[in-house]
């Protein structure tokens, strides 16, 4: 399969940033196992300390600041910009939201989010009558 | 010839149609000017910001999930190729996805260098999911300065 590019999604965060740069959505995949609901999100040129998770209420919020890099060269050609991440989801209380992981590798955020033992599946072994 | 029923601008459709239109505008100036971001058309991957300065070309590429083995650069003549195959599976089994919108896939890309470079001297690193490249222009194209006498 080939890979194409995508222009990546401009949003306008709830608060205003004290600095002007454009905010992005980043491309995340969302998916369930057994135990933990798992999202990985792309944040290209965000390290460790860029990142800020922030868990209220049911509101879980990832925002992610990329380094600024003085531009001061000659620009020959650009075909994407850079900006900060922004992007926040609703969970269900489905989640432990005591036990939520998150590690960033080569850009890429995983989070990890345990399932409240009320949410896991049971097996209900059905006895002889 | 038909009669139409005539009605106040702002009840009018096509005004609707008009606004969107206007937007589409805003949007191919904003790109064309260098506010949008202006990926290529034909939407090849990675899209990449090439900057110079005197004695260097400056590339990036945004590759996230990306470890510096994955990417495979190339300089033939003048020519820069960036290719590799990016995944997004993931090793658990029997998960269940909610969402998949991060792109998965093998990628090419042949990039028409502006100046020749030294390839044997060019640098590549990849942090946090962004590719570096520094390329040293040739000898013979960096911008030389004219020292002026007085006669």
């Amino acid at each position: 399969m080939e890979l194409q590019s995508t222009v990546k999604k401009q949003v306008e965060p709830k608060a205003e940033l004290t600095y002007s740069r454009p905010v992005f959505t980043p491309a995340v995949d969302i998916y369930e196992t057994k135990d933990a609901l798992v999202v990985l999100a792309d944040m290209p040129g965000v390290d460790q300390s860029g990142v800020d998770i922030h868990l209220e209420e049911n509101m879980l919020t990832i925002r992610g600041k990329v380094a600024e890099e003085a531009v001061d060269k000659d620009v020959v050609y650009s075909e994407y910009r850079t900006g900060d991440y922004y992007r926040s989801f609703t969970l269900s209380n489905l989640i432990d939201q005591n036990r939520i992981e998150a590690a960033i590798k080569d850009g890429v955020l995983k989070l990890t989010l345990a399932k409240a033992e009320t949410a896991k599946p049971r097996q209900i072994a059905v006895k002889a009558g | 010839m038909a009669i139409i029923r005539w009605r106040y601008p702002s009840e009018m459709p096509a005004i609707g149609e008009l606004s969107r239109l206007q937007e589409e505008m805003n949007t191919l100036f904003d790109r064309f000017f260098g506010k949008g971001s202006a990926v290529s058309a034909a939407g090849v991957y990675p899209p990449i910001n090439m900057t110079q300065d005197g004695d260097h070309i400056y590339l990036k590429a945004e590759l996230p999930g990306m470890a510096p083995g994955d990417i495979d650069v190339t300089i033939e003549d003048d020519n820069l190729i960036l290719k590799g195959n990016r995944k997004t599976d993931v090793a658990e089994p029997d998960v269940s996805y909610h969402r998949r919108e991060r792109g998965a896939g093998s990628f090419s890309r042949t990039i028409a260098l502006p100046v020749r470079v030294v390839a044997d001297k060019a640098a590549a690193e990849t942090r946090n999911g962004v590719l570096k490249l520094v390329l040293p222009k040739a000898e013979e194209v960096k911008p030389k300065k004219i020292e002026i006498k007085l006669s």
